[in-house]
């Protein structure tokens, strides 16, 4: 123990890498980490970039995420990436977008309803008219 | 006894409808292992984000997240409802919706007010219908549950209970037990209960004097930015398992249709031929009747 920690690197849709790790680089907000076994808890949030991954008895591997959140404790690293590319503004105008749908939706159901309503009657009324023209037959 | 004319274009029909059944049947079951791929696939990131959660939980934090205080009044409560676009599943989708309308109601009954937000369209339909306010929705989201889409309707939920809106969140889905079982589940969202914050027990924690994370650049938008993401991440989770969900319980109905379709197959062509030989035997005896006549 000391030497490797395990390392985590997930995503939403897969799990992207899960193994021992001598030593890591991640692109961190504030600038890129670099960790070794040991390091003190951390959290932060990563840019895009590439996060350099030094396996033992192997060559140093390069792994793109897009972004997401960087734990670190003693003996775990995780790393969350995104599958979505984020951001302030544009969470705020998907969910600018998904409230407008619905509101669309519900103006629109209303209508829908009515219209359903009418055809309701309509079918209605078509069934009275044929009821009497049936009993005018039978009366002649 | 209708004419063998009807009854032969009845099968023929009915043919058609198997074909069609069939096909879907086969469509179906190949969704559904991709499906059941990708809902596995989401799990290791569930996994994750909780330990992380957990960790964070236990970590001596001077800022406490509102998606952890749990708020002793309820007045009003958002609901997630996840259902699939497409129907022709059986009863997947009347089965989340009516376990959704009896908790309505109960909640209805306590005078709490109830506001959903719609993942999928036989939900938007149902809900729309019923007259519940939808204050977001997604639909038409394919074969994959995809983050993206998922992030402005989730969003518009966890600003509604941020700002006081909300009191409770919970999202309702079908659970995916195996193929021939799905059951609908409610899960409360928000707050997180302690069961959403406990880790999987897997790492050896080593039980510390009090410690806290360094965190870059501030602790506030960074739990903002990991409770946010947990959210989402079970949300992704019920999408991906009532997609699998909805794969195999739509390969479940269609497997039914064709082997009822069968059935009425058999039974019309035994009528068909009862007919035809009756009409046979009919004809003939008029022949014998009438050479005896002459």
């Amino acid at each position: 123990m000391g030497t490797i920690f395990h390392l985590d690197i997930v995503s939403a849709e897969e799990s992207i890498y899960s193994g021992p790790a001598e030593f890591i680089v991640a692109p961190a907000v504030m600038g890129e980490v670099g960790i070794y076994p040991q390091h003190t808890p951390m959290l932060t949030r990563i840019k895009s970039g590439v996060v350099r991954v030094k396996a033992p008895l192997q060559d140093d591997e390069e792994i793109y995420v897009s972004g997401g959140m960087l734990e670190v404790q003693p003996d775990v690293v995780t790393i969350l990436a995104d599958t979505a590319v984020r951001g302030q503004d544009l969470d705020e105008a998907k969910a600018l977008e998904a409230k407008r749908k619905a509101e669309e939706i519900m103006k629109n159901k209303t209508s829908d309803i009515e219209y359903a309503r009418a055809q309701a009657e309509l079918i209605e009324a078509t069934a009275q008219l044929a009821a009497i023209r049936k009993l005018r037959k039978r009366r002649h | 006894m209708a004419s063998s004319r009807e009854i032969r274009n009845k099968i023929k029909s009915i043919k058609n409808t198997q074909k069609i059944t069939r096909a879907m049947e086969m469509v179906a079951a190949s969704k559904m292992r991709k499906a059941q791929d990708r809902m596995k696939k989401a799990r290791p990131y569930g996994e994750k984000i909780r330990n992380v959660a957990a960790h964070m939980s236990k970590a001596s934090v001077e800022y406490r997240h509102p998606f952890l205080i749990d708020r002793n009044s309820v007045k009003r409560v958002g609901i997630i409802v996840v259902t699939s676009d497409k129907g022709l599943c059986g009863g997947l989708n009347t089965n989340v919706l009516r376990r959704a309308l009896n908790e309505i109601r109960v909640w209805g009954a306590e005078g709490e007010q109830i506001e959903v937000c719609c993942i999928g369209n036989k939900g938007l339909g149902f809900m729309s219908r019923l007259g519940v306010r939808v204050i977001s929705q997604v639909t038409g989201l394919g074969d994959a549950p995809n983050m993206e889409k998922l992030i402005g309707a989730v969003k518009v939920v966890l600003d509604a209970y941020t700002d006081d809106h909300f009191d409770r969140v919970y999202i309702f889905y079908n659970r995916f037990v195996n193929t021939m079982k799905q059951i609908p589940v409610m899960e409360q969202l928000l707050p997180l209960t302690d069961e959403h914050m406990r880790d999987d027990g897997n790492e050896a924690k080593p039980a510390r004097a009090p410690w806290d994370y360094i965190y870059e650049p501030e602790a506030k938008p960074v739990i903002d930015d990991i409770m946010i993401r947990y959210i989402e991440a079970l949300v992704y989770q019920a999408v991906a398992e009532n997609m699998a969900s909805e794969q195999s319980a739509r390969m479940v109905a269609m497997k039914a249709a064709s082997d009822n379709a069968g059935n009425l197959i058999d039974e019309l062509t035994l009528i068909y031929n009862k007919s035809r030989q009756a009409a046979i035997t009919k004809e003939l005896s008029e022949i014998v009747g009438g050479a005896a006549a002459v």
